[in-house]
């Protein structure tokens, strides 16, 4: 498969490139684009990203192996971060992990057979007052019960 | 008080027009129609404010350090990387009154002679970044950012900058190395930001709760922020409860409230017949105080004081079921992972920290390695490019001194 954003992404990425013109200040908001656009940055994302912002493949290498938010691997659909620092642990993160490995029937930092769940552990989400805390995609789900993340799965497509 | 006043009375003050009502932007029209840049700058000196993310630095003299006079552009760096364990104050601002941080943008902006603002948010804060875009927006429509700023010549570019997860990005060398989009490796200081920041030009780095203040410094003069708080601790402060408590929460009171207060009104105690065992008072990386500690004063010198830090204020409680060996364990693990790894001590440090304290954990432990944990701890502190090394050394080596006896019973 061409490695190609869409033309409106192609768009957004021109304008992000305009108007960070220091540094490589563009890289950061273009590498969220090209996640959103094609789900993990891979080699084949990085030499498209490479061509596009004129930056060098290494450089770009260099951040994506630095920041925990861009996967060079594919991962599965729906990727399922448990925080499980400090306050999140006080309040139940560990259940929440055991939970979901038996749901889900991987451990944590495995995608379902399927392709549509991925199991990861995070540090700490910013969310402590209302821990335990998981995050689904860019949605946080606060003060989770097995119960009610049991029905939260359910309902995804 | 002062920055969620009103958040409970007008429901649409995460609005443009909900903050109006509530007098919003009339500090940004005050402050540029009657007020000069250095009237400004000289207001939140004389206000005491100090800074929120952490370290408490003064504010004004923070500002006063940029040089005017360089001929480039000077940058407003906004932090809200929010990434301290136990801190989630600034994601409540955003969530429930984002103009109140715009209005501080700006006036910060027009104090320090700056057009071109990032406000840096951690990358997992998706919502809170699409909030942020639509309140520049509605505020760009009304002229409040953008061009022409209250029909004046002021112009101000905000721009919100997505991070990617990494902790070390809310220091303020590694986020500006962030924006720069490389990795979020701290820079040797000096040189400060202030004069060589942001693509090496001139740049001052200011925490979300920070700039939330200035309205009401610009508004009510600084006299009226002194009136809450103390002596070299003024201001209202915005107190992140969390851990094993009833009702935890953000709760903005009176700087220097005391922590057995916080606990027991605000968080509403512990929950079912335990007891109070630790608290970690200013977020993960300050020491710890046991339950005997608790009276004290949540103020930068109080803290300091008692040994401890006021930090972001986050406030983690532990009863007496937590296991603290699990809890330094946790905190090691957090800092082995958040280690940009430029500095061998933390790098190495941190690690071994996990080693030994797993092992402690597991029952493996030898008598001498609670010793080796204070050691590794004491070798890493005050030896690094930026303070990641000593914000882990601290909570765990005091987690490992106060309560030496949990440590010693694990051993094999």
């Amino acid at each position: 498969m061409e490695i190609k954003f869409s033309p409106e992404a192609l768009e957004e990425a021109r304008r992000i490139k305009e108007f960070f013109t220091f540094q490589q200040g563009s890289l950061l908001p273009v590498l969220h684009l090209a996640h959103r656009e094609f789900g993990t940055v891979s080699d084949e994302v990085i030499d498209y990203l490479s061509s596009l912002l004129d930056i060098p493949v290494s450089n770009i290498k260099d951040a994506v192996s630095f920041y925990t938010m861009f996967n060079m691997e594919e991962w599965g659909r729906y990727v399922i971060q448990v925080c499980h620092t400090l306050s999140c642990a006080l309040r139940g993160a560990a259940e929440i992990v055991d939970f979901l490995e038996k749901k889900l029937k991987i451990t944590v930092g495995r995608t379902t057979p399927d392709k549509k769940f991925t199991l990861i552990k995070v540090e700490c989400l910013g969310s402590c007052g209302t821990a335990p805390v998981v995050r689904i995609n860019d949605q946080y789900y606060e003060n989770l019960t097995i119960e009610r993340l049991d029905s939260i799965l359910d309902k995804l497509e | 008080m002062i920055i969620l006043k009103d958040v409970d009375t007008i429901p649409n003050i995460n609005t443009l027009e909900g903050y109006l009502q509530a007098g919003g932007y009339r500090a940004l029209r005050h402050g540029m129609e009657k007020l000069d840049p250095e009237t400004i700058t000289e207001y939140v000196k004389d206000s005491g404010l100090r800074g929120r993310g952490g370290a408490g630095f003064p504010t004004g003299l923070k500002w006063s350090f940029v040089p005017k006079d360089t001929g480039k552009p000077i940058y407003l760096c906004c932090n809200a990387d929010e990434s301290e364990p136990g801190t989630f104050k600034d994601r409540e601002i955003i969530l429930k009154k984002p103009h109140i941080l715009l209005e501080g943008i700006a006036i910060a902006s027009y104090a320090l002679d700056c057009h071109h603002c990032f406000i840096y948010i951690r990358g997992e804060f998706a919502h809170e970044a699409e909030i942020l875009r639509k309140a520049i927006r509605e505020a760009e429509e009304q002229h409040f950012l953008g061009k022409n700023i209250l029909g004046s010549d002021f112009h101000l570019n905000v721009v919100v900058y997505r991070g990617a997860g990494a902790y070390i990005c809310g220091e303020e060398t590694g986020l500006i190395e962030s924006i720069e989009g490389k990795r979020g490796y701290p820079r040797i200081k000096p040189p400060f930001p202030a004069s060589v920041g942001v693509n090496q030009c001139p740049t001052v780095v200011n925490n979300v709760e920070t700039l939330a203040f200035l309205p009401f410094i610009v508004l009510e003069g600084p006299d009226a922020y002194k009136r809450f708080g103390s002596e070299n601790n003024y201001g209202t402060k915005l107190y992140c409860l969390s851990g094993h408590l009833n009702t935890p929460g953000v709760y903005e009171l009176e700087m220097g409230v005391y922590l057995d207060e916080l606990i027991e009104k605000y968080g509403g105690g512990i929950p079912g017949n335990r007891k109070l065992k630790a608290v970690i008072p200013g977020g993960s990386s300050v020491p710890v105080l046991k339950a005997d500690e608790v009276h004290v004063r949540m103020d930068f010198d109080s803290l300091q004081k008692a040994g401890t830090m006021l930090g972001s204020a986050g406030v983690i409680v532990m009863d007496d079921t937590t296991s603290m060996v699990d809890a330094a364990l946790n905190l090691a693990k957090f800092y082995a992972h958040e280690s940009c790894g430029q500095c061998t001590p933390c790098r190495e440090g941190t690690g071994w920290l996990v080693k030994l304290l797993k092992k402690i954990k597991d029952g493996r432990g030898d008598k001498n390695d609670p010793d080796l944990a204070v050691d590794i701890c004491n070798n890493m502190e005050g030896n690094t490019i930026c303070p990641l090394a000593d914000a882990a050394a601290a909570p765990i080596r005091s987690i490992v001194q106060k309560f030496r006896d949990e440590f010693d019973q694990r051993l094999g």
